[in-house]
This record gives C-alpha cells, structure tokens and sequence, in this order.
C-alpha cells in the first residue's frame, strides 16, 4: 500500500538528522499557525496562491528563493563548521550524512534558490519593462511556479521523510546508479530535478514569446533595456538547455526504476554519456544564473549613475555572443576524461572566448559610471562589489579553461572557490541587487539602506574569508568533498573559511533586519510617484505596487531609456482623453492543483507507491483537461473603473538633472542605431 | 621569463612558509609534467594582469571620482559612447585570448596525459585498478602487485593504465601532474615523471562514496638500485593475489593498508576490464558484424 515507505524513513538515527527534520517541521506548523491565527487563508487563497499576475507570480519565485537560500545555508555552514574540525578525527558528522549535505546544498542552490530568485525578477520586472500588461501564458506561468514549488518541497520533506541522495548536486553514475545507491535518495534527487525542471522549461518559453510578442509600440529589440535583454536570452537558454537535463535525469530514471543500462557499468552502459547531457544543460545554467544578474546590473549601474548605459549595442552582442557560446563549451566540466588532445583544447579554446564579452560587459559599466554622478544606494554597493569580486573569478575560470592546467585543479576546492566566485558574486549578488532596486515597485515602500549596507558588507567579507583560502588549498592537494582529512597543513585555512561562512550568516540576518525594518517604518519609505530613483526604463513608469494591468495606456516608445525620454519630453501624467476596457486572465486554482500533483506523483515514485503515483498523474491530466476547456478565463475591468484607478495616482516629477537637449535633437542619434529588428 | 616564473614561488615561500604553502605540492612540483602544468597556471595568470589591473583600478578611479556628493568629475549624463573605447575592450580582451588560445593549443598537446614520455631511460609500466575506497597497483614487468603503494625509479617515465573496478573515481598525485578519469571497462591513460627521490601523497579526487575521504595512497620515486631492493621486498611476500584474494580485495573497505602481492592472476587487468565489457569481445570490433 505505502511502497517502500515505514516507519524507518523517519530520521531517528541521528540527532542531527532529527534537529533538522525538527526544525523543518517546526517552521511548517509555525507558518501554518500563524495563517491561521491572522484568519489569513483565504486571502492568500484568493489574493496569492490562485494568482495568474505575473508581480504577484514574481514575488511568491522571491519568496521561496530566500526561505532556500535559508536551507541552503544552513547545510554550507554545517560544511564548513565540519571541515573546521575533522583534521584526523570524524568531526561531528559521519560521511552519509556530510554527503547529503554537500548534495541538497548544490541542489538547492542552484535549482531552487537561484532560479527561483531570478524568474520571480523576470517576472516581476520584464513584461513592465517592455510595457506590456502581462506575459504571454499567465496560466502557464502559475503551472512554472508550483512546478518549481513542487521540487523544492520533495528536496525539504526528505530532510523529514527517508534520506537525500548522496552523489553531489551533479549526480554522477554509476555512483547514482541503484547498484551503488539503492536507497530513495538519488530519487529525491531525480524527481524535484524533473518535476521543477518542467516548470523552468516553461518558464524559458513563456519568456521568450513575452519579450518577443508583447513589447510595447516602437520598442524594436535594439531599443530594449539590457535587464529584458537577458532575459530574452536566458529564457532561449532555459527553452533549449533544460530539455537535456530532463532526459538524462528520464534516462537514469530508467536505469534506476526498469532496469536499462544507459549509464551502468558494464551491459553497453556508459557513464561518459551522462557526463556530456548533464554538461550539455549545466553549462548553458550557468549563463542562466549568471546573465539576469548581468541585466540587473546594467540597469543599476546606469540609473544610479544618472546616466545613459555605456555601450548598449556591444552589450547587447555580448550578451548574445554568451548565450550562444555557452552551449559550446560543455567538455570543460571533464577534460580529465581522457579525450584527445584536439578536443580538449577546442573546448578550452571556446571557453577562453566567452571570456572575451565578458570582460567587454566588465568595461562597460565601469565606463558607465565614468562622466556620472554615482548615487551609493545598496544596489549600486552591491554591483560594484559585484565588479572587482567576479573579475577574480573570471581569472581562475581562464586558468581552469587551460587543459594542462585543469588536470592539476580539477575536483579541487580551487575549482570550488572558483564557481562560487562566480555564482555569488555573478549571480546571488546580482539578485540581491535587483531586490534592493525593484522592491519599491512590488510593494509601493522602499527598503531600508542601512541595513541593505551592512547586509552588504557582512556578505562580501564573508565572502573573500570563506573562499579565499579554498583557492590556496587547492594549490595544497585538498579536493572537494572531504569529509575528514589528514594534512595538518589545511586545518587554519579550513578555519578561516569557517569564520568567513559566519560573516556571511550574520549578512543573512542584517537582509532578514532590512526586510523587518523596512515594513515596520513603511510609512516613511512610501514610494507615491513609482519613481523613487529617477529611473530610466518603463518599469518606473507605472504606479508602486502597479494596476494589475500595469499600464492604463500602452506607452509609445522613442529611445532605448524609454522612460527617462518620457520625461524629457514631458509625458509622463499626462492623462488620456479617454481610457478604454482592460481584459486581464482569471485567477485559477489549477495552477496550484497541478503543483501539488506534481509533488504526490514525484513523492510516490520516490517510495514506489505505484496507485498513489497513477492516481496523480491522472489527476493532474484532468486538471488540464478541465481548465483548457473552460473558455471563460477572462474578466474585464471597466474603463470608469481604469479611470479611477489612474486618477488617484501621482506622477513622477524628476526630472534628469541635465541639460536638457536642443530641441529636435534625437537623443537616440547619438547612438548606432542597427535599424529595427 | 624564467626568473618571473619562479617569483611567485619565492614570494609564496617567503610569505606564506608558515602557512604550508611552503610544501604545496602544486606550487611546489616534483617533476617535469607538473611543473609545465604549474607554470602554464602562472604564464596565464600574468597575461590577464594585463585586463585585471585596470578594472582595480578603473573601479576605484570611477567610483571615487564621479561619486554624486563631492566627486570632482565632470557630468555628461547622454555620454554612452566612444568608438575607441568599445574598440579597446573589445580588442585587448580578444589580444589576450588569442595569445592565451595559441599557449593552450601548444600546451595541450605537449601535456596530453596520453602522450609517452620520451627519455633516455625506457619507461615503467604499472596498471592501475581503483577500487572501493583504495588503489591496487599492478607490475606487469615484476609480476608483482600493491594496494595503496606506489613505488618507481626516479628519472623513469611511469606509465600507467587506469581502469576502475567500481564507479567513477580520478587518479592524481599533485606533486607530479594532473590527474585522469578511472572508469570501469575503459583505460585511460596518464604518463608521469619525478626528478628526484622522494614521498608524495595520491589519491582519488572524484567523490566515490563513503570511504572517499581516507582513499590515498603514497607514492616513492626512489634510485634505482633502492628500486630493485622494494621489488625484492614485495616479492617476499607470502600473499598471492589470485582469484579469491582478488575477490576479497574488490570489497568496499575503509582506509585500507598497504598490501604486497608476489604475485598475482595472470591477465588480472584486463580481466578486470572484461568484466564490464557488453559483449565478450570490445564493442568496437562487433559493430561490423
């Protein structure tokens, strides 16, 4: 009846495992309680969870981004307190349980942190950003949401329920096979990657038919702010790269569940292949972690240097030149496979190459800032921390793109320090960034920048201190994912880095003060005009929080700083002589259905409870079914209702501190302007 | 070039001998291989000073100078851009690229871990079976085996054939070059030097399990006369590494000691690789048929 699962599954064979289930646990009823006791289930039923809007779509992604990033720190601190002290002694955690750790930490991380972090920015900001009402499948965007939800919480409920897998966040056969990890584990793993994996797939889909069909008139794609440009090209990244990573994860599945021999040792398996599909997806993620933080920045860097962005056209191509670089580089993640010299150095070749747009993108926004006038909000501290931190990173990754040079740092904590140089400052930092800068927009107040500062500070100290001498320990022999060690020689850097991992804990909780600071004093940090910064792009174009349908009247676009124009010419306030109907789509409970069919479906195939299993499967078909055939999926708001909405509003009356030009001049001539794509 | 090469090991030994960076076997290398390896690292790493500097500096430049309260630079909010500087960095990024490309091309093909050494001195073969969680050495030319043990004359090129006869695991001894992949039913390949005599630590760098941590072994490069003398020794032995032996050998074990083996199966290593074959003889040769 319940397949593989007893009584056993529960974690009563360690008290660590047990405090950690505890506090899972706990945290639910709390939030349960808590809902309950403010009456508030059907507000957040009516208000949030059925909610097709793609804000309120954005802000729910940020949520479960940061309650991950929570988890997902918890086990990098444990890892570090666990390395601090195992010089010849086991520490404080036995080997299964120190390799659960390091797994659900990359795992998390990446799948359900970053990219949950970075498509609530997509959707929160793009579709505003390109003037448009909505995205293009709002009720696929609600599926995406509780597809990723649904992962997230098979990787939380086997912290309570059974074990995590045990093979490291890439899951590399024939360890992750069923002959050497027989237990649920790896299928934790397989399933929250499967059925988020969905959800991102969609994602990337719905993104790229937004940006391209739905930008406002006379916004060309040479017109469009670098933040929507990443996304554009993320979300091909996302449409074309996760599809690799759902079929390898099908095909393990397969070898796992029916037996086959895709990735086994011996029978024709080969475990070369998962390498390459795993890769295949894995490095084009990077760039998909990577380059929304890249959007964020250009438009930080540029609005906080009241200033036009330096180089839009280049880039623009160097964001493209990434993206499409980024799938032809993947054999760097295995140069130490034994393939031949020619291919070996093809690949590093091209990985040396991406280094190239990169650096250009590094130049331009510090020539942003050159003939500006920086103003040091959080977000800018974070972006220019962002700059001289990750261009370290980008050294190592050239060293590591060198061959012969790989063979000496492969599987190193060098090649550790490496990515995280990468992922925290190129993308987390960025995320963060976008947080401090967009959350006026979402929610009509402004954070509070002290402690954004501090938060700041505490993070990139943090940083330097815990990854810092994981570059030197690499050049000392130390590999990843030790759990114990017998070279004296490492234990004071491992203790530095320790050190480092609490600065960034205490940068957590100075985030989780500016979050408690900024709602209690709210009324003083109201954002009315839905300007705070004297923006340059659309986005700030719109009230904050925004109407539902964001813009009254679709505006008519003339430069690449669409907003900052407006302003300059002075249409901004400026009210129609009438406004029209406004059709938006119905909020739906399918979308949150289909979630939860994916967690039961992913959760009975962990514990082989075949019925459950089938049941949800056909449950979600029906679901579909039901809601693909209902056509009344749309309401109306009245225009005497859009009326009144924009007559309450105030306007932005910044205006750019500048000269203002000639009339007739064209700001946009200044610029190259490669006619209209 | 070759006093600039050796600079940042000076100021490494200088600043950071009480920090064990003194003895880091990367830094530190024992043999020809690992030390083209390691000077590849630093030749790139100065090359891309030449990009890394001024973004410190241009940072710090910028940031202070154009700052809104009280920097003295000048405003020119519509100034976005200047074909010379788009030119510069697109160009000397690129430069760099292309001189760290052609570096990469030569260097990938002198170092390619399957290429033979060429020496005066005819090379030794051990084969190399990495195991759940220690490494079985086998002599072909003594008829002798080892676990956990690597021993071979210095100034002779070791050659190796790595297999593995459980998941995925990856053979390095950072002290004399980088490392290559052990996979069951394949060899891979990894041709190795040391100048001089000495002990280095090896192990599996590629997360295999449970006994991962305690999975090195030491290696000795020794004169060749002391080599002769550690061959004897291991032929004493009492222990033969036959079918059964071999059997319990394959066990999972955790920090497994060091073993002599006088002897062992004939063919044992391919035997090994066998084992995993899809069809009794190499797929390659079948797909003719």
């Amino acid at each position: 009846m319940l397949g593989k699962l007893t009584i056993d599954a529960l974690p009563f064979y360690s008290w660590v495992a047990m405090a950690g289930a505890g506090v899972t646990v706990f945290g639910g009823l709390i939030v349960v309680a808590l809902i309950t006791y403010l009456g508030a289930w059907r507000y957040l039923w009516t208000e949030w969870l059925t909610s097709v809007d793609h804000k309120k779509i954005g802000i729910m992604y940020i949520v479960l981004a940061l309650v991950m990033l929570i988890r997902g720190f918890i086990d990098a601190i444990m890892m570090r307190a666990q390395q601090a002290f195992a010089l010849n002694s086991d520490g404080y955690l036995p080997p299964e349980h120190f390799e659960q750790i390091f797994t659900s930490h990359g795992t998390i991380m990446v799948f359900f942190m970053a990219m949950p972090f970075l498509t609530g920015l997509f959707n929160i900001v793009a579709p505003q950003q390109i003037g448009a009402r909505d995205v293009a499948f709002p009720f696929m965007n609600s599926i995406s949401l509780w597809l990723t939800a649904a992962g997230a919480g098979l990787v939380l409920v086997s912290l309570v329920v059974g074990k995590f897998s045990t093979a490291g966040w890439t899951g590399y056969p024939p360890y992750s096979g069923i002959e050497f990890n027989p237990g649920v584990g790896v299928d934790y793993w397989l399933w929250a990657l499967l059925v988020s994996g969905v959800g991102s797939t969609m994602t990337g889909i719905n993104f790229v038919v937004t940006i391209l069909k739905k930008r406002a008139p006379g916004m060309t794609l040479m017109r469009m702010p670098m933040f929507s440009w990443t996304t554009l090209v993320v979300s091909i990244l996302i449409a074309f790269a996760f599809p690799a990573l759902t079929v390898v994860a099908i095909q393990l599945g397969l070898d796992r569940y029916l037996g086959f021999h895709f990735f086994t040792n011996g029978d024709g398996g080969n475990m070369m292949n998962f390498a390459n599909l795993l890769w295949i997806w894995g490095h084009p993620e990077v760039y998909i972690l990577i380059l929304p933080a890249f959007g964020v920045y250009s438009e930080v860097v540029a609005t906080f240097s009241g200033k036009r962005l330096f180089g839009y056209d280049s880039l623009v191509y160097a964001t493209g030149c990434i993206g499409i670089l980024s799938f032809t580089v993947w054999l760097h993640h295995f140069f130490t496979m034994g393939s031949s010299a020619n291919v070996n150095a093809f690949f590093g070749i091209a990985t040396m190459i991406i280094a190239v747009p990169t650096g250009v993108k590094v130049f331009d926004w510090l020539f942003t800032m050159f003939r500006g006038r920086i103003v040091f909000h959080p977000s800018m501290y974070w972006t220019i921390g962002f700059i001289v931190t990750f261009v370290i990173g980008g050294v190592s990754g050239v060293l590591l793109a060198l061959p012969p040079a790989d063979y000496l740092m492969h599987n190193s904590t060098f090649l550790v320090a490496h990515f995280h140089n990468m992922l925290i400052p190129g993308a987390l930092f960025g995320y963060l960034a976008g947080m401090n800068y967009w959350f006026p927009k979402a929610f009509g107040f402004k954070l509070d920048e002290t402690w954004g500062i501090r938060a700041f500070w505490f993070w990139i100290i943090g940083f330097y201190l815990a990854f810092m001498p994981l570059y030197v320990l690499g050049f000392m022999g130390m590999v990843r994912r030790m759990e114990h060690y017998n070279v004296a020689e490492w234990q004071p850097y491992l203790m530095v880095a320790a050190v480092g991992a609490v600065f960034v804990l205490i940068g957590i909780a100075c985030i989780a003060m500016q979050l408690y600071v900024s709602v209690r004093d709210r009324a003083q940090a109201v954002d009315a005009t839905g300007d705070p910064w004297n923006g340059r792009t659309l986005e700030w174009a719109t009230s904050s929080p925004p109407a539902p349908y964001n813009f009254a009247v679709i505006p008519q676009v003339e430069d690449i700083d669409a907003f900052a124009d407006m302003k300059r010419r002075g249409v901004v306030g400026v009210h129609p002589d009438r406004y029209e109907d406004i059709t938006m789509p119905k909020s739906t409970g399918a979308g949150v259905m289909l979630g939860a069919g994916g967690f039961v479906l992913g959760f009975a195939m962990i514990w082989h409870i075949w019925w459950l299993a089938a049941l949800s499967l056909v449950g979600a078909v029906a679901i579909l079914i039901y809601r693909a055939s209902n056509d009344d999926d749309e309401f109306t708001i009245p225009a005497t209702e859009v009326e009144a909405i924009e007559n309450k509003r105030q306007f932005s009356t910044l205006k750019l501190p500048t000269d203002l030009p000639q009339p007739g001049t064209d700001p946009a001539a200044e610029q190259p302007m490669p006619g209209n794509i | 070039m070759r006093r600039l090469r050796t600079l940042p090991v000076f100021l490494a030994a200088i600043a950071l001998s009480g920090c064990g960076l003194g003895t880091a076997p990367i830094l530190n290398p024992k043999g020809p291989i690992a030390l083209a390896e390691r000077d590849l690292l630093f030749t790139a790493f100065y090359l891309m000073l030449i990009v890394v500097i001024p973004v410190f500096v241009l940072a710090a430049v910028f940031v202070w100078r154009y700052r809104a309260s009280g920097g003295k630079g000048q405003y020119k909010p519509d100034w976005s851009y200047s074909a010379g500087i788009d030119a510069l960095i697109w160009l000397v990024p690129a430069l760099i690229v292309a001189a760290l490309g052609y570096l990469l091309w030569t260097t990938t093909h002198k170092l390619d871990p399957y290429k033979a050494i060429t020496g005066t001195q005819n090379p030794i073969e051990v084969q190399v079976v990495a195991q759940d969680w220690k490494w079985l050495f086998i002599y072909p030319e003594y008829g002798i085996a080892t676990v956990n043990e690597l021993a071979f004359p210095q100034e002779r090129p070791l050659s190796l054939r790595i297999t593995s006869d459980t998941v995925m695991n990856s053979f390095m001894i950072p002290a004399l070059g980088g490392q290559i992949y052990a996979m069951a039913g394949m060899t891979s390949r990894l041709h190795l030097i040391a100048d001089e005599p000495g002990q280095f630590t090896g192990r599996n760098t590629m997360f295999s399990g449970d006994g991962f941590a305690d999975q090195h072994f030491q290696a000795y490069s020794m004169s060749n006369s002391d080599f002769d003398s550690w061959v004897q020794k291991v032929r004493q032995s009492e222990t033969a590494l036959d079918q059964s032996a071999y059997a319990t050998l394959a066990e999972p074990s955790v920090a497994h000691g060091v073993e002599y083996y006088s002897s062992y199966e004939s063919d044992l290593f391919e035997t090994i690789l066998a084992k995993y074959a899809a069809r009794p003889a190499h797929s390659s040769t079948m797909t003719d048929q």
